[in-house]
């Protein structure tokens, strides 16, 4: 520590350099920080998935309803403590940038499948008993400014009702929220009740869309995964049962491979940013030749010299990342205020990568230089050969 | 005057072998941010690109109301008798109208080498779809026999999907699909896997249809055509020129592609404009005693701005036309597939057009000029007498 005032003086003999080089560095951290958040996002939903949940969904794909009668068969299944199901409703509130999810489930089976959405007593009795009944989410109440008891008007683009019209209106009956801050994030979704939507729509009756299943022990999730698919196994209704971790997950890789298009742009910018902080680390060492040979005069060992350089090359570093991953951890808090924004974490893994990619950039740009300080020779670097 | 900066702006230029390190900096960041900008956008113009492709201004997609995708259609066998019926309608040789009941579902397949499959369009198509859409064609196999379950895919699948090549099989609905064939489109249905009408009606226990195609006598009877869908009191029907549905289904891609592109080349374009000014001022400093020289023997101000920033400038194109020939190496003609507006993939190639090099020129032009402009005005600005005395 004792040295950090030589380090730190050396680092700002050229201001202009040390600044300059510094913004770079926090751009290409600002970068790096966004987009292996958004990496995170993709790659690894939220730990939230409960492992004591399996999503069943038809073979073909998740917009294959399976029937409801299934629900009979899926009971005899050892293992399985609560089973619900869900419609995916695909409606628009006033105009298609609106957007949010909303399905058709079965009220009294929901909660005992997501015991983390949590709401009055009362209001999830009138969930069960409201004919028109829906749920809505604290952040997506919040978002439209609902409240309970109001009327929400929905236009589906997939089901019309019986008479063919395609607005649907829904009671708001209930406002739920999360246990924990995870699941507060998530409160984003409209429930309706299944019994009414299914009643109500003018084709698909009795088919219940994808089933949600908790099972009584997570460590046997994967063997009641399998049961439940041998169980439907070779009927028109095969199924695909997952945790719904992996669900989520294909969800997500729908879109592509997110992780080779960012790890493709962050090497871009860390070849970039090597060229750059080595070319002015090896500028701002030759520039001080004949100091560094006047402490080693001063008998300073090659061991500590190098260490100086090394110090200085990690101190740039430093400076640099972390004003970068401070801008991207202000700008991903931002982002997650605004409701129609998915939040995006800017977790301890990316931090962790980000101090890793600190350390070894500055290694990488200060080591050639530190070495050649440590190996000067006095004579010489005093002459200035 | 003008010789000056020509004198200078040479001589200047011919110092950078001098400086090759500093060069290198302002080089590397362009090509880095001209690079990645240009592929990200090769990206967007290839999705675009396929999509606006497909379908034909002579054919009409016919969807239930208010559907927007053909996967929330449903169209019952009197509607697709009514539609194929209605004035327009192009004809084949022994008079019957030529229409395609097409039912469209979605399939999950695993994508190559990974665990999570994702959604492709399986679509059933009646006699008439091969006429409709002219440009298809088998490359491998032969086409499917109506009521075996057989399946032709799409050279994209083929590409992207396990088992999706000629002679696999596929598991649908409790039974095996033998893949019989892979066909060539050259847009976007290149993405799907096609099998007859029929038989994925009895597979999939349905006895309507998702859509109608329709062909019409020719481009200009489409208006009349829509009229008298809109007139027939029987039918609750929207109509649109089959080109025209496909390009609206880009979905948010596009949107969401242009947006990442410019928050990362924003946020590298800032970092390479540091990189460029940090160069630029070293470059200044090297020359401090030359330019002083300059203005001593009555060189004007103007001369070593210009001179500055045309080097500045000139460094930053070689980097953004290195970065944007990289681009195009690299990434011109690869094939990927991401969500298309249906919830299904859609399987396209980069395309690496000669705007979006010249777009990443101007960038580059740009960034140097910003990177230039400071060191300049500062090497312009030296007091003559200090300068000469300094190094």
């Amino acid at each position: 520590m004792k040295y950090f005032q030589l380090v730190w003086a050396s680092l700002f003999r050229k201001k202009t350099r040390t600044l300059l080089t510094v913004l770079s560095l926090a751009m290409a951290f600002l970068l790096f920080g966004l987009l292996q958040a958004v990496n995170v996002l993709f790659s690894a939903p939220p730990t939230f998935a409960g492992a004591d949940r399996l999503i069943v969904q038809s073979r073909v794909s998740f917009t294959e309803a399976l029937p409801l009668a299934m629900r009979q068969q899926l009971r005899t299944v050892p293992g399985i403590e609560a089973i619900t199901w869900r419609q995916w409703f695909g409606g628009i509130y006033q105009e298609p940038r609106n957007f949010f999810p909303q399905f058709a489930t079965d009220p009294a089976t929901f909660r005992e499948v997501y015991p983390e959405y949590v709401m009055p007593e009362e209001q999830w009795r009138a969930f069960e008993t409201t004919r028109t009944g829906a749920i809505v989410g604290r952040r997506l109440a919040e978002r439209f400014g609902w409240q309970v008891g109001d009327k929400v008007p929905i236009q589906s683009t997939i089901w019309p009702q019986r008479d063919g019209n395609k607005t649907w209106t829904f009671d708001i009956v209930g406002i739920y929220d999360g246990r924990d801050e995870e699941t507060r994030q998530r409160t984003g979704v409209m429930w309706i009740n299944f019994d009414y939507f299914d009643e109500a729509r003018q084709f698909a009756r009795g088919l219940a869309g994808i089933y949600d299943v908790r099972v009584a022990d997570a460590g046997q999730a994967n063997a009641i995964a399998q049961a439940i698919d041998s169980l439907f196994a070779n009927s028109p209704n095969e199924t695909k049962t997952q945790s719904e971790r992996d669900f989520q997950l294909g969800f997500f890789k729908q879109i592509g491979d997110i992780g080779l298009i960012v790890t493709l742009i962050l090497i871009a910018v860390f070849f970039t940013i090597l060229i750059l902080t080595g070319n002015t680390m090896a500028q701002a060492v030759r520039e001080r030749i004949p100091e560094l040979a006047v402490l080693k005069t001063l008998g300073f060992p090659n061991g500590l010299v190098t260490a100086l350089v090394l110090a200085e090359a990690l101190l740039l570093c430093a400076i640099g990342g972390l004003a970068g991953m401070g801008l991207a951890q202000l700008i991903a808090t931002g982002l997650a205020r605004l409701p129609d924004f998915p939040p995006v974490p800017l977790n301890l893994a990316v931090w962790t990568q980000a101090l890793v990619a600190i350390v070894a950039l500055a290694l990488a740009v200060g080591l050639p230089p530190a070495l050649r300080a440590g190996r000067l020779r006095i004579v010489d670097a005093l002459a200035g050969r | 005057m003008l010789k000056q900066i020509l004198e200078i702006t040479w001589m200047n230029l011919l110092g950078i072998r001098e400086r090759l390190g500093l060069a290198a900096v302002v080089i590397v960041g362009l090509a880095g941010v001209v690079g990645v900008f240009t592929a990200l956008l090769a990206m967007s113009r290839g999705f675009e690109a396929t999509l606006a492709a497909t379908g034909s201004d002579a054919n009409a997609i016919v969807l239930r109301s208010g559907s927007n995708a053909e996967l929330n259609s449903v169209l019952t066998v009197d509607a697709l008798g009514l539609v194929e019926q209605l004035p327009g309608v192009r004809r084949a040789g022994d008079g019957s109208p030529l229409a395609s009941g097409e039912i469209v579902v979605i399939s999950e397949l695993p994508r190559r080498g990974e665990r999570l499959g994702a959604n492709v369009t399986l679509r059933g198509v009646g006699g008439d779809a091969f006429e409709l859409r002219p440009n298809f064609r088998i490359v491998e196999g032969r086409r499917f026999e109506p009521g075996l379950q057989e399946l032709i895919v799409g050279r994209g699948v083929s590409r992207q999907f396990e088992g999706a090549t000629l002679g696999g099989t596929l598991r649908l609905r409790g039974q095996d699909w033998t893949v019989v064939g892979v066909f060539e489109t050259g847009d976007s249905f290149e993405s799907e896997i096609w099998t007859d009408v029929r038989t994925a009606q009895t597979a999939w226990g349905r006895n309507a249809f998702s859509i109608a195609l329709v062909g019409l006598e020719d481009a200009g009877a489409f208006e009349a055509y829509k009229a008298a869908l809109a007139a027939d009191p029987r039918l609750n029907v929207d109509v649109e020129r089959e080109r025209a549905f496909y390009s609206g289904q880009t979905g948010g891609v596009t949107r969401n592609i242009g947006f990442l592109a410019s928050v990362v080349a924003v946020i590298m374009g800032l970092g390479a404009i540091f990189a460029a000014l940090n160069t630029m001022y070293a470059a200044v400093s090297a020359r401090t005693r030359e330019i002083a020289t300059l203005r001593a023997l009555g060189f004007r101000g103007l001369p070593v701005v210009v001179s500055v920033l045309v080097e500045s400038m000139a460094l930053a194109v070689l980097g953004g036309l290195l970065g944007a020939v990289l681009a195009y190496l690299l990434f011109n003609g690869m094939t990927v597939s991401t969500l298309g507006g249906g919830f299904t993939q859609v399987v396209f190639a980069f395309k690496v057009t000669p705007d979006l090099l010249v777009r990443g020129i101007v960038i580059s032009l740009v960034i140097g000029f910003v990177g230039g402009l400071l060191p300049a005005i500062r090497a312009a600005r030296l007091p003559v007498t200090t300068a000469l005395r300094a190094a």
